[in-house]
């Protein structure tokens, strides 16, 4: 009769528990670690990317096809990481995205810190957009989130709410694009919209992408999306709404007032200083043959916001 | 005299310069310089061919980028020549300097010529635009006209038919190209000046150091006027 030995096991080599259930995220570490010596900046924290699917709203679908992920996960300005486009990919993995809260306050009666899980139960939609820069480049993302104004009902902006004001997170030891010697900008980033903008359906508060939750580089775990505007005013990684009376100075804008107004629509009549915003180029292609479109296609849904504003002097 | 200078080894740049006095050493040094040249657009153009998206997402953007700032690092190289000559006197090195300007001058030539055609799609009254409305492309575009007669006039044949001084003079222009270059690359940079910065420091280094050479050798040749 053969005789199997069960090999015992000391109760001291039993991996404990919650050891085991970490053992992905202390693989991460290990990663990390690893790739931290190759790039200072790099952290220990895995990026936090999971299925987020969400029924995609036929309203809004553009006629080009959306742009490839990969493409649209490597190529971003998110300047906290650095100023290259590469620079969010590389870094901003190591961006602690859980726990995460987001404080929305100012001139509502019901403020409240939402924490992101709370912020996921909204009914969420997928909604593809056209996205601009300034640059005058393009893209077009399939977006999970819900409509701000959603947000908005749940926190009750009283009347003298007139303006939203979105702040991102600043943290330096995750953030090497800011711990630059000289600030590239005046930290944190801050942006703004009119209340009637903000409330507008097109103003998605934005969790996922590609039926994913948020890649870091592109402002993980919850961020703005105005596709009617320049990227740059759908503001990242959002740790702060807050509803106002006065009109904020956006970052930018503090940057550099002639350059970046407070509205920066999508207008192919009025140039920026240092790109004629009269065609754009639909990444990845290489000639920038397409003509740029009023309120980047959006013309007939938000153009009623600024009927009798002079679009010149309020770019 | 003669023997101890005959005895003694000689030194390091009288060999330097000795080799570089062999026609074998120069052709494989220019080789070495040519390929080194032809590398970024060898890979820019190897890249379109087979996957443009090795440029990054926006392959457009790298090639404008990556042209123009080859095109400043050319001319700045070229203008180092002549400081380099004076301050190690190896006089050899004066036989690279025309291949580095017409390096400098053909990627200025695919710098602008990927901007009117990726950025511009061709359409002329843009680009009349943007030169007269934006400095930086105004700017831009002044240094690579200015830059179109050094190439047409850098051969033996022109510098013979201007005579040395004249040709001298004319291409003492390459100076205010750089200074146009550094003016172009910081009005259109955002935020990050790092790059910029380097170039401006290069400028004004080799600029400087001519200017205070001239200086030096003026006020010696006013010393030796009055000694004789």
């Amino acid at each position: 009769m053969p005789v199997t030995r069960i090999p015992s096991v000391p109760p001291s080599e039993i991996t404990p528990r919650e050891v085991w259930l970490n053992r992905r995220s202390l693989m991460a570490g290990m990663a990390g670690a690893i790739a931290g010596a190759a790039w200072p900046g790099a952290s220990e924290a895995a990026p936090v990317i999971e299925p987020l699917v969400a029924p995609r709203n036929p309203g809004f679908a553009p006629k080009d096809a959306a742009t490839d992920r990969k493409l649209a996960t490597s190529y971003n300005n998110f300047y906290e990481f650095g100023t290259d486009k590469a620079d969010p990919a590389r870094y901003a993995p190591g961006m602690k995205v859980r726990p995460w809260t987001v404080e929305v306050t100012g001139e509502v009666a019901k403020p409240r810190v939402f924490g992101i899980e709370e912020l996921l139960k909204f009914a969420l939609e997928e909604r593809v957009y056209r996205f601009r820069c300034v640059e005058a480049w393009s893209m077009v993302i399939p977006w999970v989130g819900f409509e701000l104004n959603k947000l908005a009902a749940a926190v009750e902006p009283t009347s003298r709410a007139k303006y939203v004001i979105f702040t991102t997170a600043l943290k330096r030891e995750e953030m090497p694009g800011v711990r630059t010697p000289v600030p590239v900008i005046d930290w944190p980033y801050v942006e703004g919209l009119r209340i009637d903008e903000a409330m507008h359906p097109l103003t998605l508060l934005t969790l996922g992408m590609y039926g994913e939750t948020l890649p870091n580089q592109n402002g993980a775990p919850v961020r703005l999306v105005v596709p009617w505007k320049y990227g740059f005013k759908s503001a990242k990684s959002l740790v702060r709404i807050e509803f106002a009376e006065n009109r904020p100075t956006s970052s930018w804008t503090k940057a550099a007032a002639h350059e970046y107004g407070f509205f920066s629509n999508v207008n192919p009549n009025v140039d920026h200083p240092r790109w004629s915003q009269r065609r754009e180029r639909l990444l990845p292609s290489i000639f920038a043959s397409r003509e740029t479109e009023m309120f980047n296609g959006y013309a007939e849904q938000v153009a009623p916001l600024y009927a009798g504003m002079d679009l010149k002097a309020n770019f | 005299m003669g023997p101890t200078a005959a005895t003694s080894a000689p030194s390091l740049r009288a060999r330097i310069d000795a080799a570089l006095a062999r026609r074998g050493v120069t052709a494989a040094l220019k080789a070495v310089i040519l390929a080194l040249g032809l590398f970024p657009v060898g890979w820019i153009g190897g890249a379109l061919v087979f996957d443009p998206l090795l440029l990054g997402a926006n392959p457009a953007e790298t090639i404008v980028r990556t042209t123009g700032e080859r095109a400043l690092q050319f001319l700045i190289y070229s203008l180092a020549i002549t400081p380099l000559r004076r301050i190690t006197g190896i006089n050899g090195l004066i036989k690279f300097r025309r291949m580095l300007g017409l390096f400098a001058f053909f990627y200025a030539a695919l710098h602008l010529s990927s901007y009117v055609g990726f950025d511009r799609f061709f359409v002329l009254d843009e680009i009349l635009k943007d030169v007269v409305k934006r400095p930086f492309v105004t700017v831009g575009f002044l240094a690579f006209l200015l830059m179109t007669p050094l190439a047409v006039t850098s051969t033996q044949g022109w510098i013979r038919r201007l005579g040395p001084s004249a040709w001298t003079r004319l291409h003492r222009a390459a100076y205010a190209v750089a200074a146009l270059g550094v003016v172009h690359h910081w009005w259109l940079a955002r935020r990050d000046f790092v790059w910029p910065s380097i170039h401006l420091v290069a400028v004004v280094a080799v600029l400087g150091w001519r200017v205070l050479d001239a200086r030096r050798r003026r006020i010696r040749r006013k010393r030796d006027g009055r000694a004789a």
